[in-house]
């Protein structure tokens, strides 16, 4: 069968033997975007979190038949290096990472929640970013997320005045 | 005239006899009365037997700390009802839960999956206590008695029990001790029976 869904803006038909094949499988496997990473395949760690129509979800646990027509966004097309989104650029900034494995899953998770609550706050951040880092990276991701809040809402006022 | 009062005497015993026995109520009437009461008492625990169950009762808790397993254990990742019964903001129920089972990673999942109401809050309550939640219209959303019974016997997150999936290990899911046909019967006999809570 085929599905259609747009990732990273461009609009993708897949041909899948089985409906129910992980959306992350059709991710790195079909479309060959490797940012996004299998972990635990339970949609425990949030390894393989990614955005579908702006939503936050566990691909290792979201058969692709359900993002049929949808919009996906990956950690490719969050930002790039010329132009990086603000948690990527507040990651870099805070050297977050340490074997870096589960980072993109963090990072979506972030992203996620600054279209929510742009200003997050401690409580915040220990309710809605609940994946796993086995490097211990917390301390330096909640530094990185204060930080991405405040570039993402620098870069929006930016933005404003231009127009 | 000793002999003709002896024989009123009988006369007048023997009408109240008969009297006393035509308005005597048969024990086969008892039993009936009984049989009723029994039948109503078997729908009401066959109801409560599956809304104590685990895959009920885990989404009915009284601290807004989903639970899981047949051990009802704290839902993982310290995930709890935040805003509209579903979750936090940027990760809610349907971050990992979708609308249906997913037999690869052992989610569970059904259509609207969220916490139910704090007002319909189980967790800890006796069988009466838990009846008494689910008559009452102030906190019960509202629900007349033939709410009640479309919504559990019709709504597929209320189904969903029966077919509640796999675990992470690939292990079923235990399921309620009552079948889903008997469940629905009983509910609609309980409610069409006037839904009485049998201590009361």
């Amino acid at each position: 069968m085929k599905i259609s869904l747009t990732v990273n803006g461009e609009l993708k038909t897949v041909e899948i033997a089985d409906e129910n094949t992980p959306l992350l499988w059709v991710i790195r496997d079909t479309l060959d975007l490797k940012g996004t990473k299998f972990g635990c395949g339970k949609a425990a760690c949030g390894a393989c979190t990614l955005h579908v129509d702006g939503e936050a979800v566990r691909s290792c646990s979201y058969p692709v038949k359900f993002a049929e027509g949808k919009k996906v966004t990956t950690i490719e097309g969050l930002g790039d290096r010329e132009n990086p989104h603000p948690v990527q650029q507040a990651w870099i900034e805070e050297i977050v990472p340490q074997c870096g494995y589960c980072q993109p899953g963090f990072m979506m998770a972030t992203a996620a929640l600054l279209n929510k609550v742009p200003k997050p706050t401690d409580e915040d951040i220990d309710k809605n970013i609940i994946n796993v880092c086995r490097c211990g990276t917390y301390y330096r991701m909640r530094k990185a997320i204060h930080k991405a809040a405040n570039l993402q809402l620098e870069k929006e006022n930016n933005q404003s005045k231009e127009l | 005239m000793k002999i003709k009062s002896i024989y009123i005497v009988l006369i007048l015993s023997i009408t109240g006899l008969l009297f006393a026995l035509a308005n005597t109520t048969k024990t086969a009437t008892y039993e009936l009365v009984d049989d009723q009461a029994q039948n109503a008492n078997d729908d009401y625990n066959k109801m409560m037997d599956v809304l104590t169950h685990q895959r009920c009762m885990n989404c009915h808790p009284s601290d807004n700390i989903p639970k899981q397993g047949d051990d009802s254990h704290p839902h993982y990742f310290g995930m709890a009802r935040g805003k509209n019964d579903h979750g936090f903001e940027a990760t809610n129920c349907n971050t990992c839960h979708q609308s249906e089972n997913n037999l690869n990673s052992g989610v569970p999942g059904a259509p609207h999956w969220a916490l139910a109401p704090a007002s319909m809050a189980w967790e800890g309550l006796t069988r009466e206590e838990i009846a008494e939640r689910l008559l009452d219209k102030n906190i019960n959303g509202n629900r007349s008695h033939d709410e009640l019974v479309k919504h559990m016997t019709e709504d597929d997150l209320v189904l969903w029990a029966w077919q509640p999936g796999v675990h992470a290990n690939g292990e079923q899911r235990t399921v309620p001790p009552v079948s889903k046909e008997d469940f629905k019967k009983a509910v609609e006999n309980w409610f069409a029976n006037g839904a009485v809570i049998p201590s009361k």
